[in-house]
């Protein structure tokens, strides 16, 4: 066995990578609940690709086939229920792993220096994950597929004088047509996915060159024993792998609850406008999207103008970006940091759920009402963050991990 | 690091138990995934067997259908063609039908038929998968004069007699398949199914 | 003279409840998946009833063979009786199809007629069971009938001979200064060969293979589920005790 490693270690740095990521990455040892979610991110993502793989080889992307092919996977296909069963709660998961991931990041303040760069990969990884979402929905072919895409694409048109010209060129058609479905099939299945683990690679390379953060916000590599390994750091492997595999079984339960006991999520997770076949002519009584697009639909439902409704939208995924430098305060951790900012922050999180509740309700009065305020109070998360971070009163942060 | 004695024993017997039990989840994993390459419902619907009416098929004829998208060949032999098998024996690889993959039990005999006069085969070359054409003409010029009738590949020029048993000294190794097969009454054959009592 | 009909609520059965505005309300479908032995009287009732214009295109015979433990016999005998193109009788593994085009089904109803293979996924089952149960006699629709939870239905009410003829007690409510006349209860106006009780029976049978039809593999899922949930906790425990003895070292 050693003399087969050595044989590869004398051509690919192969130990040197296991020792480099796993048996000599060094993790603080104080990780908590909330660092579980970036390896059940990176099993998702497995999932994913996996389910999708099986999948793509019995869908047909065609405006007249592929409905019927996803009941051809449902029914005739050994298995094929299970696999697209699979495939749809990994999606739900997906965005469940990585909203509470990012949240983590931001009550421990692991967007901060050095950690910039993680942060930055990280918020692309969401983008282009909402996109591979936003397409692998149009496939089922479905009233809400349907009608779900024509929303969103319209959305561009919102922008001025190049609008009309590139959601005609986004849909290749007058409509959504067999030519949209082709073109997202083929981002979905090979464009998409490739950037996502470019991206995924890069996020994780550049977690290992700085080190990982943790519920203190104290850096472990400021003190080292004699040997150079941080005193309050552990080898990630074996350590964190027996960890994360207990995270993994209890992930996987609730993930095998809702896949073979509540699929279709009571109409959350797969709606019933989508057991109906794509019609041009018809659009289903009652639109909304899947829910980890709610939060941002509310916003963009609560301004009444077109232009500025998209605006806002991509303003509030584009903030997060910048999160690095809106957020001046030099300690990390919710847990030394002002009262200003655990409010803040709590606010923040209630109108983000807020808002995606809101977004499944018919419009009223009351509803755009309420959209309006919470979109309100989802903004002045920035602004008062940006406000009060650079002078916060903080709690002193202690030297070592507690 | 600890100053406890850590027991190894137990580490062992855990990191091998969780190890073994992961791994058997792993396996029951992959069945999904790979019983979805076997042939779906509409594939096995396609397959599915045929019924074949030969009451109108007249002696010496052929007619061809289709099971598992593969052709079927069904021909009424003649007395002549059945006489002539016997005759060609020195000749084949496998006059007895030794060979127990290329026909069910109740074909294994020398006219490779449950009925002595109807012959039902699967139209496709034992070499490479080309379909043969029925030759039932007696030494023609292209085959030679002790070409009794049978079935010749264009492809390679495999050559079988009028029982689907291959000539000697052809590509083709084997005898043509019979397939599974048997009368739901006296004219229906149901091609793809093997019947009751075989 | 500006009487809207604004068909609310009601329900057949002396169960009436009236939903306030808006919302039609639904009678809970008395169902239950797990029971074949409906799945599989509903599944006549389907063949003979709905079959005839609705497809079931994306549904083969031989599942429903199969998921309730009947033979190609029993099957052939139950659901076939149809033909193919070539006349011969359907094979067993066929989809449930009908002949009937759209361009006909436009002509003769004014509208395409749906596939039922996923209606009970896309409408709901009580949705499907109210609406069986609570056609009325309208004049005004060319069928001579109409529906509480689907107003303006172009479909007849094939299940009227079983159920008897159900007219429409209408009440007038004044809404915002306007007189609007809705539908109170129904009220059986004519009876049919089959009693209340077996009538909703009928139709909850129908319902419940239509809810089978929706997802065919449905036991199946949740019982495999089961089995993954006892595997997990088992692997669970493991991990935790292999997790809890390696973390002793770290203190």
């Amino acid at each position: 066995m050693s003399k087969v490693i050595g044989w590869i270690d004398d051509r690919f740095p192969l130990m040197k990578m296991w020792n480099e990521h796993l048996a000599e990455y060094y993790a603080p040892k104080n990780f908590n609940f909330w660092y579980f979610f970036g390896s059940l991110a990176l099993l998702v993502l497995v999932i994913q690709i996996v389910s999708g793989i099986f999948l793509v080889m019995h869908y047909k992307p065609d405006g007249e086939l592929a409905f019927a092919s996803v009941e051809y996977i449902m029914r005739d296909v050994p298995y094929g229920w299970l696999i697209r069963y699979m495939h749809s709660t990994g999606a739900t998961a997906f965005f469940v792993v990585v909203y509470l991931h990012m949240l983590r990041a931001l009550m421990y303040g692991s967007y901060k220096k050095p950690r910039e760069l993680i942060w930055l990969f990280g918020m692309f990884i969401y983008l282009v994950l909402m996109a591979e979402a936003f397409m692998g929905y149009l496939l089922p072919w479905g009233q809400m597929s349907y009608w779900g895409a024509q929303v969103i694409i319209s959305l561009f048109g919102a922008i001025p004088v190049i609008g009309d010209d590139l959601t005609l060129w986004i849909r290749g058609d007058y409509v959504i047509s067999d030519a949209t479905l082709n073109r997202f099939f083929s981002l979905h299945v090979i464009a998409l996915p490739l950037v996502l683990l470019f991206l995924v690679v890069a996020h994780i390379l550049a977690l290992h060159e700085v080190g990982s953060n943790n519920p203190d916000g104290v850096e472990i590599k400021k003190n080292k024993d004699e040997n150079g390994i941080p005193l309050d750091g552990i080898p990630f492997h074996p350590y964190y792998t027996v960890k994360d595999i207990v995270g993994v079984v209890v992930f996987l339960f609730f993930f095998a609850t809702v896949l073979f006991f509540f699929p279709d999520g009571g109409g959350y997770l797969l709606e019933h406008a989508n057991f109906v076949a794509s019609d041009p002519l018809k659009t289903p009584e009652h639109i909304a999207p899947v829910w980890y697009f709610t939060p941002f639909y509310a916003i963009l439902r609560a301004v009444p103008d077109k232009l500025l409704g998209v605006g806002a939208m991509g303003a509030a995924i584009v903030l997060l970006f910048f999160m690095p430098w809106i957020d001046r305060c030099k300690v990390r951790s919710i847990r030394y940091r002002s009262n200003i900012y655990k409010i803040n922050l709590a606010m923040f999180v209630v109108s983000f759920v807020v808002l995606g509740w809101l977004a499944m309700q018919h419009v009223t009065a009351t509803i755009t009402l309420l959209s309006q305020v919470f979109s309100l109070l989802y903004f002045a998360f920035f602004v008062i963050l940006f406000i009060t971070s650079k002078n916060e009163k903080t709690k002193p942060v202690p030297d070592r991990v507690t | 690091m600890s100053t406890d004695v850590v027991d190894k024993g137990r580490r062992r017997f855990l990191a091998a138990a969780t190890g073994v039990v992961g791994a058997v989840g792993a396996g029951f994993v992959a069945v999904p995934f790979l019983a979805s390459w076997m042939p779906s419902e509409r594939a096995k619907n396609a397959g599915a067997p045929v019924e074949a009416d030969i009451s109108k098929l007249e002696e010496g004829r052929m007619m061809i259908v289709e099971w598992q998208s593969k052709p079927v060949w069904i021909v009424r032999r003649s007395q002549q063609m059945l006489d002539s098998l016997p005759k060609l024996e020195g000749n084949l690889r496998d006059p007895a039908s030794e060979n127990v993959d290329q026909q069910p039990e109740y074909a294994q005999n020398e006219f490779r038929s449950r009925k002595p006069e109807i012959l039902v085969l699967i139209g496709i070359c034992t070499h490479l998968g080309c379909s043969p054409t029925y030759r039932p003409d007696i030494a023609p010029e292209d085959l030679g004069d002790d070409w009794l009738g049978g079935f010749f590949c264009p492809c390679h020029s495999s050559r079988f007699d009028m029982a689907g048993r291959v000539y000697q000294g052809v590509p083709a190794p084997t005898n043509l398949v019979v397939p599974p097969h048997f009368y739901l009454t006296e004219n229906t054959i149901l091609v793809g199914e093997d019947g009751r009592a075989a | 003279m500006k009487k809207q009909l604004l068909t609310i609520l009601m329900s057949v059965v002396p169960t009436v409840t009236l939903a306030a505005g808006g919302g039609v309300h639904l009678d809970d479908a008395p169902i239950d998946i797990a029971d074949m032995e409906s799945v599989k009287r509903g599944a006549k009732h389907f063949v003979d009833y709905c079959l005839s214009c609705h497809e079931a295109s994306y549904m083969r015979y031989n599942r429903i063979a199969m998921d309730t433990g009947m033979s190609d016999g029993e099957l052939r005998e139950n659901l076939i009786f149809t033909t193919n193109e070539k006349g011969e009788p359907t094979k067993v593994g066929s989809l449930m199809k009908v002949a009937m085009t759209d361009e006909y089904a436009k002509k003769a109803f004014g509208t395409e007629v749906p596939d039922l293979t996923l209606s009970a996924r896309a409408r709901g089952a009580d949705w499907l069971y109210t609406y069986l149960r609570t056609f009325y006699v309208d004049p005004n629709r060319p069928t001579g009938m109409n529906n509480l939870v689907f107003p303006d239905v172009s479909m007849p009410n094939v299940l009227g001979s079983l159920q008897g003829i159900q007219k429409a007690v209408y009440k007038t409510q004044t809404r915002q200064g306007v007189e609007v006349e809705t539908v109170d209860k129904l009220e059986l106006a004519q009876p049919g060969t089959m009693t209340a009780e077996e009538f909703d029976a009928f139709v909850a049978d129908l319902v419940n293979f239509m809810v089978y039809l929706g997802e065919p593999v449905q036991n199946e899922r949740r019982s495999l589920g089961v089995k993954v949930l006892i595997f997990l906790a088992i692997f669970g425990v493991l991990a935790y005790l292999l997790k809890k003895e390696y973390w002793k070292d770290v203190h």
